[in-house]
């Protein structure tokens, strides 16, 4: 199963890749939407799953969760992690938007403002 | 330096006078050690400066150090003089009194320095005060080049040099030499005895101007001449010698450190004696004479033999004599008729007899004269060179050809411009006259103790070249003695020999130097390959800095992920990925369908060309991961997922919009490159997650949440206790986080376009 699981993950991991170098960056918050995901699948996968899918919770009237529960930790991080990961692509979406508003473009080669070719430095 | 001459009441300064005040302190401190030295005595004194490392503030005295540091603070009186007077009304006269009394300084922390690491700082502060010296003419282009040449050629040579101290501080556990000298066989037994070997003869070669490093030592004669007689022949040169006797006992006595020094000190030493012949710059000479010395140290200090080491120590004290004093003589002539021409130099001997007096003894020592100590030398070399057990023949030779010629150049600096006819000297707006006192005190002493010494050699051999064989092969009764009439034997025939070759290459040297110009242009010209070198640096760096930061975002990207690839990919092959076994154990047709449904939305965000079809594929997978979650028991990631997938898609939509359509995807023809990234990332992912899932997992946090998380916080949900109780503090950075991308968004989406904006 796990194998399964960081096979999909490698899928995501590579899409995204090959969104992010395309060289637009609507393509490029659509890689980084994809790699979230993936390390989030990666996160969770380390911490092995639990085929049946028990969620980890203490039952009524127990101190301990009864039997084999999911791996509580992972979940936490990657809670965390979407999150994280949500504001990140929030404030990656709106810095585009103000990219294009300013520049006209969202061609990421096409943005020189900071590293202008040497022919360009004067313009 | 001609219009400085006009003040000699500005001698009376303290940039004129605490110089040579220093030096003779100095050299009268080390006097005192002498009778302990002679005795036999080696002292040692330490102060703790990185006991952590291991390393000290140490210094020893013993013959070689003591020897040296008599020599540096002895010429360094005679020098220091000189300056005082040959520099005195110099705008900067005081900064060249600082920079030539710090080099002192250093120079003698060098010899002295028993730690390694101490040796090497105080070996570098030399390279830099040597780079401020020739560099002192600032003013112009030729002292910039040749100051920058020589920091470059021995800096490169010094960091070498500590590469190799570290490997031997690795190897023997030690940086402290008196410690290394009782190790034996350590270093010459150990697997990294070349490398060690190999570095530190980096270090000793391009500091004494070894070939094929010797380039940048004619070209520091653009100092100022008290300088060139100081540090590019007397003193710092000799530090790579120095720096050889030093780790004789440690890595000498191996083919490999005979032969190569063997080679590179005879390659060295007829090599410079020849082009010395040529010159007519008298300094250039002088320069290409001491590369000569330099070369026949460095060959005798290959053989472990009582009559070459004895050899090398005489000539060490007989060069370090008659070349400074040939310099500071040179200095006078210099200063006295603004040329140091060979060709228009002749007759001063009428109007400068002190002079004349000061060169011609120097000058008999170095054509190995009898009685002077040169003579001595050179019987020695002859006799060490005898008993080579590399090959006789070579080094013999290889002595033989620079002595003689060491002959001629000897009459050509001290002869021709002295003797004979009036030459064509520039014509000066004072009559050339007697160099001053502080000039000629320094040649004049220096010269009549080669004398000296010559006619009574026995001081010198019992405080300085037996205490200086017992420092380098342990033995002091290896030494040989110093005789000025050894008997009739072969080196005597050898040096009545030398005498007639000399005197022939004399006669006849102006045809001979014909010869040597022609020859020369046909030879490589190294210095010219130096600039070479040193462009091609530049055009590589420009190179690579083109292509790591062309100033376009996408091959940063393409840099970056490269990198990451390469890095664990490297790694996975260098260790192996232990993969376990790739179990498909529990998988049905559910699972099947939801990871076939991820990887399609994947897919077709990947593949489309349109807004609406990419965020909706974005949200497939977005919700194929969701249900990964609830399938194998993460409710609460899963809701939290399935609420954010929401969202990213509304905001994409709202953002839509405000942003174009998406621009055509390029062919994937050209995007093989980044395919192939991508395709490699994404396996090597997969390969690490099925690795880490392969070994056993480490559970004792979650069973301590899993124990705790009732009895302690009185929570049921395990998850939702870890992150508002166990883990609060994160999950109250992780919202701070939020928060604060929200105020910058709406900050960034609330402002004006900025003035000049398009």
């Amino acid at each position: 199963m796990e194998t399964l699981l960081a096979m999909t993950l490698g899928c995501l991991v590579a899409a995204g890749v090959y969104l992010m170098l395309a060289g637009d960056l609507l393509r490029f918050l659509f890689g980084l939407t994809l790699i979230s995901n993936a390390v989030n699948l990666a996160i969770f996968t380390s911490g092995r799953i639990t085929v049946g899918g028990t969620p980890p919770l203490v039952p009524d009237g127990a101190y301990e969760p009864a039997g084999d529960v999911a791996n509580a930790l992972p979940q936490a991080l990657i809670l965390t992690a979407i999150v994280i990961g949500f504001g990140l692509f929030a404030f990656a979406l709106v810095l585009t938007l103000k990219a294009y508003g300013l520049l006209g473009t969202i061609d990421i080669d096409k943005m020189r403002l900071s590293e202008a070719k040497p022919d360009e430095d004067k313009a | 330096m001609a219009d400085h001459s006009e003040h000699p009441a500005s001698f009376w300064t303290a940039a004129s006078l605490l110089p040579p005040l220093i030096a003779a302190a100095l050299f009268a401190v080390f006097t005192t050690f002498l009778p302990a030295v002679a005795a036999g005595e080696t002292l040692r004194y330490a102060w703790g400066w990185i006991p952590a490392l291991g390393v000290d503030f140490s210094f020893v005295i013993d013959g070689l150090s003591l020897t040296f540091s008599l020599l540096i603070s002895g010429i360094g009186i005679a020098v220091m003089l000189f300056s005082g007077r040959y520099l005195a009304g110099h705008p900067q006269h005081g900064r060249f009194s600082l920079y030539l009394v710090s080099f002192m300084l250093a120079m003698l922390g060098l010899v002295l320095a028993d730690n390694l690491l101490v040796l090497f700082v105080f070996w570098e502060l030399t390279t830099i005060t040597s780079f401020l010296l020739i560099g002192f003419s600032h003013g112009s282009e030729v002292s910039r080049r040749a100051a920058l040449q020589a920091l470059l050629v021995t800096g490169a040579g010094g960091l070498a040099m500590l590469a190799g101290f570290l490997l031997i501080g690795a190897e023997t556990g030690t940086f402290e030499l008196s410690a290394l000298r009782e190790m034996g066989d350590v270093l010459r037994d150990s697997p990294l005895y070349i490398p060690i070997l190999i570095l530190v003869l980096c270090g000793a070669f391009t500091k004494s101007a070894q070939f094929p490093f010797h380039f940048w030592l004619p070209n520091a004669m653009a100092a100022p001449t008290p300088v060139s007689a100081f540090l590019h022949s007397a003193t710092m040169v000799k530090g790579g010698v120095y720096l050889l006797a030093r780790m004789h006992p440690n890595l000498a006595g191996t083919n490999t450190w005979l032969w190569t020094l063997v080679i590179f000190g005879a390659f060295t030493t007829v090599f410079a004696s020849i082009v010395a012949l040529r010159q007519n710059d008298l300094k250039q000479t002088l320069a290409y004479t001491t590369l000569m010395a330099l070369g026949a140290l460095v060959l005798f200090l290959a053989a472990p033999g009582g009559y070459a080491v004895t050899a090398a120590a005489t000539f060490l004290v007989v060069h370090s004599l008659y070349k400074a004093a040939l310099f500071l003589t040179i200095g006078c002539v210099d200063h006295a008729t603004g040329t140091r021409d060979a060709r228009r130099l002749g007759g001063l001997a009428r109007r400068m007899p002190l002079t004349a007096l000061a060169g011609g003894l120097a000058a008999l020592s170095m054509a190995g004269m009898v009685p002077f100590i040169g003579f001595i030398g050179k019987e020695l070399l002859y006799k060490g060179g005898l008993e080579s057990p590399a090959s006789p023949i070579i080094v013999t030779g290889a002595i033989f050809a620079a002595s003689a010629l060491m002959f001629a150049v000897a009459g050509v600096v001290a002869l021709r411009p002295f003797w004979g006819s009036d030459g064509k000297m520039p014509l000066l707006d004072r009559p050339i006259r007697e160099a001053p006192l502080p000039m000629l005190a320094g040649p004049l002493v220096l010269g009549v103790l080669g004398l000296y010494f010559g006619l009574s050699p026995h001081g010198l051999q019992v405080h300085v070249t037996d205490p200086i064989v017992g420092a380098i092969l342990g033995d002091p009764d290896m030494a040989k003695e110093l005789y000025l009439w050894a008997g009739f034997n072969l080196a005597l025939i050898l040096s009545i020999l030398t005498f007639a070759t000399g005197v022939a290459i004399y006669v006849f040297q102006d045809r001979i130097r014909e010869r040597i110009v022609a020859a020369e242009s046909r030879l490589m010209n190294f210095d010219a390959l130096w600039d070479r070198l040193l462009a091609a640096i530049g055009t590589g760096a420009r190179v690579v800095t083109d292509l790591l930061q062309p100033g376009i975002a996408s091959r940063y990207l393409m840099a970056v992920f490269t990198t990451i690839t390469l890095l664990i990919g490297s790694a996975i092959l260098i260790r192996g990925l232990d993969i376990g076994t790739v179990g498909l154990s529990g998988v049905d047709g559910v699972h099947v369908v939801v990871f076939g449904l991820t990887i399609a939305g994947t897919l077709l965000a990947v593949v489309t060309n349109s807004r609406i079809a990419a965020i909706t594929g974005l949200g497939v997978t977005g919700t194929g991961v969701a249900l990964v979650f609830i399938m194998f028991g993460a409710p609460d990631v899963a809701i939290t997922q399935i609420l954010v997938e929401m969202l990213i898609v509304v905001l994409f939509s709202v953002a839509a919009l405000k942003l174009p359509t998406l621009p055509q995807r390029l062919p994937f023809f050209h995007r093989r490159a980044h395919a192939a990234v991508s395709i490699a990332l994404g396996a090597i992912v997969a390969g690490v997650v099925i690795a880490v899932t392969s070994v056993p997992l480490d559970l004792r946090l979650t069973e301590f949440f899993e124990a705790n998380s009732y009895p302690e916080a009185h929570g049921r949900n395990i998850v939702n206790v870890i992150l508002v109780d166990f883990r609060a503090f994160d999950t109250f950075g992780e919202i701070s986080v939020v928060a604060i991308a929200a105020i910058s968004a709406y900050a960034l989406l609330r402002q004006r376009k900025t003035k000049g904006s398009q």
